[in-house]
């Protein structure tokens, strides 16, 4: 048992090790000279830590700019999913109302459907109102209810708010407005901090739709500046992966910041699921 | 008597208040979802393209997919071997992790962490990395091989092994499945593995025959959910290989990418994508079904 024990130990470092290795080699790559990449066998360390090539990466392609553009996506996407998508799990755990159910089971059915399908009247519309290469078609969506998904989540923490509150307050008097904002959002904050963090995450990887909606270079966001960055300097290594490092940073630290509620979160779909 | 006439109009209010907060929700699955749906479906029977008008075609599109499409052949096979496999590897994986992180061990947290990161890094980051991870020449996955005196791969650079490959790449991220495990493995019931032990059993048989059945209904969700993403799979094969080599990793939607935004066939990619729409459904239907001789629900359920 004690045998055992010892290695299951010992095979569970391996594996960390072998989820951290990747990040090692990443930013072992990202601090070396062009030439240094290029020696078999690898070397683990660079020689000198080229901190010059993160300095470079700014100045061989507008990846300033880039970043600029993902935050202008970025705010008005998350203030979109936290407000709409409170606001529909509020409705849809507490309020009755006809036909709540289906409605509820169509939005989540919605989850299987791949995105491919709706992908493509969805672009011929957006060319229709001109407004391919405008950020509108990445931010204006998730203001319907931010996706199934978190529409989902938002009812699941509302349904565990004690009904007595609620409906204690609708004796004294209160409408549903004064509820929601008053007792039940300072309630969930837990959860609206959590979809913040889910929704965060999902823009900033977001690759498919920045590719399919921005063409002009000075819309691009981080992914496609990285995408633009490996086909013009395919042979600087260290720059792209100094380029990528730049964009894993701030999801690394945003994870740091919100780890708890990123586990909370994770469980709770799973199991409720 | 103040009463009475008050819960009628109480209960109006609360069905108007119910379909205004609910509103955005149901305008969006109108607006993009059942909407473009309904567009996709009429485009997918036209020969639209971008440039000049739509021809009414029928069922031509679906026809020529279906006899005349090498392309469509082969992404259909690169994309469901890719997807049971990943499904499959991951899967296994993420529990071979999250029982290990169940044990009870000082640093759980720590663990916890490290094998989430990975799923949080961009997918265009990720790919970017590995394609250098894989490198033929320089890699660090050849040097490896050579250290302990094995043959060199050449991983993504090769039909064969470039599946494997993007699989061993998503094993890599498989940190969020384990979490949500490892989180169905922490409400096994002590009594019940506490039971075995006074049967008699060993570890092999508490984990098959209490532990699996109580989580199956976790690895059921991480199998629908993983099956649905990973038949979608796309920014791999966009960034890492180009659809390549020789349209090894030409995956569905990017072959409906390649239709529609390349070549401009809209209608024609329309009718992939609802082949891809039906695809999914009935895999999902067909675990659903075998759902119900596997997944074993408790009573809380």
């Amino acid at each position: 048992m004690k045998l055992g024990r010892i290695f299951a130990m010992i095979l569970l470092v391996l594996f960390a090790l072998l989820a951290v290795v990747p990040f090692f080699w990443l930013i072992r790559s990202s601090l070396m000279r062009t030439d240094e990449m290029f020696l078999f066998p690898p070397k683990l360390l660079p020689d000198q830590w080229l901190w010059q090539n993160y300095a470079d990466v700014f100045s061989i392609i507008p990846f300033g700019r880039y970043l600029k553009n993902t935050v202008f996506i970025l705010i008005p996407v998350m203030a979109g999913v936290v407000v709409t998508s409170s606001m529909c799990g509020y409705s849809f755990a507490r309020l009755r109302f006809p036909f709540k159910n289906v409605w509820f089971a169509l939005i989540l059915s919605t989850m299987m459907l791949p995105s491919a399908v709706t992908l493509i009247p969805t672009f011929i519309l957006w060319s229709e109102l001109k407004a391919i290469n405008t950020f509108w078609p990445l931010t204006l969506p998730a203001w319907f209810g931010g996706g199934a998904f978190n529409i989902f989540l938002m009812r699941q923490f509302f349904m565990g708010i004690p009904k007595e509150l609620d409906e204690s307050a609708l004796i004294d008097g209160a409408g549903f407005t004064q509820i929601y904002v008053k007792i039940m959002l300072p309630l969930v904050k837990p959860a609206l901090i959590v979809i913040s963090f889910f929704t965060f995450m999902s823009v900033w990887n977001d690759f498919f739709g920045p590719l399919i909606f921005l063409n002009e270079e000075s819309k691009f966001t981080l992914a496609l500046g990285l995408l633009q960055l490996q086909g013009l300097y395919s042979t600087d290594w260290n720059l792209v992966m100094a380029a990528s490092a730049i964009m894993v940073v701030p999801a690394i630290v945003v994870f740091f910041v919100g780890q708890n509620y990123f586990i909370e979160g994770i469980s709770l779909t799973g199991i409720k699921g | 008597m103040n009463k009475a006439p008050r819960r009628p109009q109480l209960k109006k209010r609360e069905a108007v208040a119910g379909y205004l907060f609910a509103m955005p929700a149901i305008l969006g699955l109108l607006l993009w979802t059942i909407g473009p749906m309904v567009a996709s479906l009429a485009i997918s029977l036209t020969d639209w393209e971008i440039i000049g008008g739509a021809q009414w075609v029928g069922l031509d599109n679906y026809r020529e997919i279906l006899t005349d499409d090498l392309f469509f052949k082969k992404s259909l096979l690169v994309t469901v071997y890719f997807a049971l496999g990943s499904v499959l590897v991951t899967m296994l994986a993420s529990i071979a992790v999250a029982l290990l992180m169940n044990m009870e061990i000082k640093g759980q947290a720590i663990f916890r962490t490290v094998f989430y990161l990975p799923t949080i890094v961009p997918a265009v980051a990720a790919s970017m990395l590995w394609v250098w991870l894989f490198n033929p020449d320089f890699g660090l996955f050849n040097a490896i091989l050579k250290t302990v005196g094995l043959p060199s791969l050449m991983w993504i650079y090769d039909e064969t092994t470039v599946i494997p490959s993007l699989i061993l790449m998503g094993v890599w991220g498989c940190g969020g499945a384990a979490l949500i495990i490892l989180a169905g493995l922490q409400d096994v019931p002590k009594h019940l593995l506490e039971a075995v032990d006074i049967d008699g059993g060993n570890a092999w048989h508490k984990f098959r025959f209490v532990t699996i059945p109580m989580i199956s209904p976790v690895i059921f969700f991480n199998l629908i959910m993983g099956l649905i993403g990973s038949l979608q799979a796309f920014t791999q094969a966009f960034v890492m290989t180009g659809g390549g080599p020789n349209n090894g990793t030409l995956f569905y939607v990017y072959l409906i990418y390649r239709e529609a935004f390349q070549s401009n066939h809209f209608g024609y990619a329309s009718a992939l994508a609802w082949i891809l729409f039906l695809l999914i459904a009935l895999l999902t239907a067909v675990v659903f079904r075998s759902s119900n001789s596997w997944v074993y629900y408790g009573g809380g359920k």
